[in-house]
């Protein structure tokens, strides 16, 4: 079994076989981080460059964890401290690091498509750690490992998307995975925020009103909202957004069922959640991080044979 | 394709091992047994029931181990894990690991290096139905052996449906 893929550029290009193939591989992943010693030889002489160009500590850290349990070598490199600041082009900076014999990247940037475009010129595999308002695949990947962990499957499973659609690369990544994999998927927030053909583009339902939303649903991912990707007021206040759009313990208590709570992170504690729903035994917001670096190991794994050995 | 070992035989070698491990370990509390993925544990799955059956009022501690993130050819093939389970601490345990076929000695290695990082045990033996001696490509060898064969290197020994193959190439 290999993917169908030789980078992990977004959830878009994997069929639903890959997707299968790395949550059965993350889960053998998963049993390798509880045991005495937490790491196994596989990519042992690969090389990974874990290139940050916009800031991330979540996600960072997780990959260079799981790179580490991997027993890979690992340079990190973070664009505030490097050549770019005196105006080195990507395609430069890429390719001085690659001629230090580097295998894989990992690769986050503020413009969508960078990791695409770095893909059609280096030989190395390439890895998207989230793209401007494009993907963030391996987000995805954990979120459907821990919806999958929690609830028994994914087929089936009515997920609701809350928040800041429109600038969300979690979303985007998220809707890709769900449908591909036969879970049903609506998006709630401000009209402002959500794209207005999303339900033709990508097969979602589209709802604005949390309540309904919160009713249907068997699991509700709920985004941050990205106050620096918005150059202009979607809406008018974070008070505003937090009561008609905010998860909060009232709210739950009066529904129906017993819903899961997910989160992508960093939380904006009193805006999009309430910290007594955050903290609370149906949010499995720590599983998520946990299971990330299970997951992103899968990635590298199964992505490790594919790149071509540049000499 | 030749049959090295019928149904019958594979069910009378099986009995034999589990009579051997049984003689040589009357305590159960101190010894564990992990198959090796996938062969190995369809061999340590008729052992251990077999060794259960010799001792009703002891559960009999059984593992699976898989080796697939500790290949050491892993640069030319990725391949997808089997399931790892190992339930017990080995710390101070005797380990038996049971695998089907025997051959370069490559993945008892891998086993070995798996199997360190779950702990430090007492002792490991190594209990293998088929031993393909001529071909070890490391100094590795059973403390159980179920049968020994003559094998040509580019020979492939299976086991199938309950009998153990040699398919000629």
């Amino acid at each position: 079994m290999q993917l169908s893929t030789r980078h992990l550029l977004g959830i878009k290009d994997l069929t639903p076989p890959d997707i299968s193939l790395i949550l059965k591989t993350a889960e053998q992943f998963k049993e390798v981080l509880q045991r005495p010693v937490k790491k196994v030889p596989s990519l042992r002489d690969v090389t990974i460059v874990n290139l940050f160009y916009e800031s991330s500590t979540r996600t960072r850290f997780s990959f260079e964890l799981a790179e580490k349990r991997l027993s890979a070598d690992v340079i990190n490199f973070s664009a505030s401290a490097s050549s770019i600041s005196k105006g080195e082009t990507l395609l430069d900076t890429v390719n001085n690091i690659l001629s230090m014999k580097v295998d894989m990247v990992v690769m986050r940037h503020s413009a969508s498509g960078a990791p695409h475009f770095l893909a059609q010129h280096i030989p190395a595999a390439i890895i998207n750690a989230g793209d401007g308002i494009n993907e963030h695949p391996t987000q995805a990947l954990l979120d459907a490992y821990s919806i999958k962990e929690k609830t028994g499957k994914l087929k089936g499973r009515k997920v609701a998307i809350i928040g800041d659609i429109m600038h969300s690369r979690v979303a985007l990544s998220n809707i890709y995975l769900l449908t591909k994999m036969g879970a049903g998927v609506t998006v709630c927030g401000p009209p402002t925020l959500i794209p207005k053909y999303i339900r033709e583009a990508l097969g979602v339902e589209v709802n604005y009103n949390l309540k309904e939303t919160l009713e249907w649903c068997d699991v509700a991912n709920v985004l941050r909202i990205q106050l620096e990707r918005q150059n202009q007021v979607l809406f008018s206040s974070l008070r505003e957004y937090s009561l008609a759009y905010g998860i909060n313990r009232k709210l739950l208590d009066s529904l129906k069922k017993e819903i899961v709570i997910m989160h992508p992170g960093p939380i904006n504690r009193g805006v999009e959640i309430d910290s007594d729903v955050a903290d609370s035994k149906q949010s499995i917001i720590l599983q998520q991080v946990e299971n990330g670096v299970a997951v992103r190991m899968a990635v590298l794994y199964l992505l490790s044979g594919r790149s071509q050995k540049n000499n | 394709m030749r049959v090295i070992l019928s149904p019958k035989q594979l069910s009378e070698t099986v009995n034999k091992l589990a009579d051997q491990l049984n003689n040589n370990h009357k305590d159960l509390n101190d010894v564990v047994f992990v198959g090796i993925q996938q062969g190995g544990v369809v061999v340590a799955n008729d052992i251990v029931a077999a060794l259960q059956q010799l001792h009703p009022a002891q559960k009999v501690q059984y593992g699976q181990l898989d080796i697939t993130f500790y290949r050491d050819d892993i640069r030319k093939e990725v391949l997808a894990p089997d399931t790892m389970n190992i339930p017990f601490a080995i710390e101070n345990k005797t380990v038996v690991l049971i695998d089907d076929v025997l051959f370069t000695g490559r993945t008892i290695k891998a086993a070995l290096d798996v199997l360190l990082d779950y702990g430090r045990p007492a002792k490991v033996e190594l209990c293998v139905l088929i031993d393909r001696k001529e071909h070890r490509q490391f100094p590795i060898q059973a403390d159980y052996v179920g049968k020994t064969v003559q094998t040509n290197k580019t020979d492939k020994v299976k086991l199938v449906n309950k009998e153990v193959v040699l398919i000629t190439q």
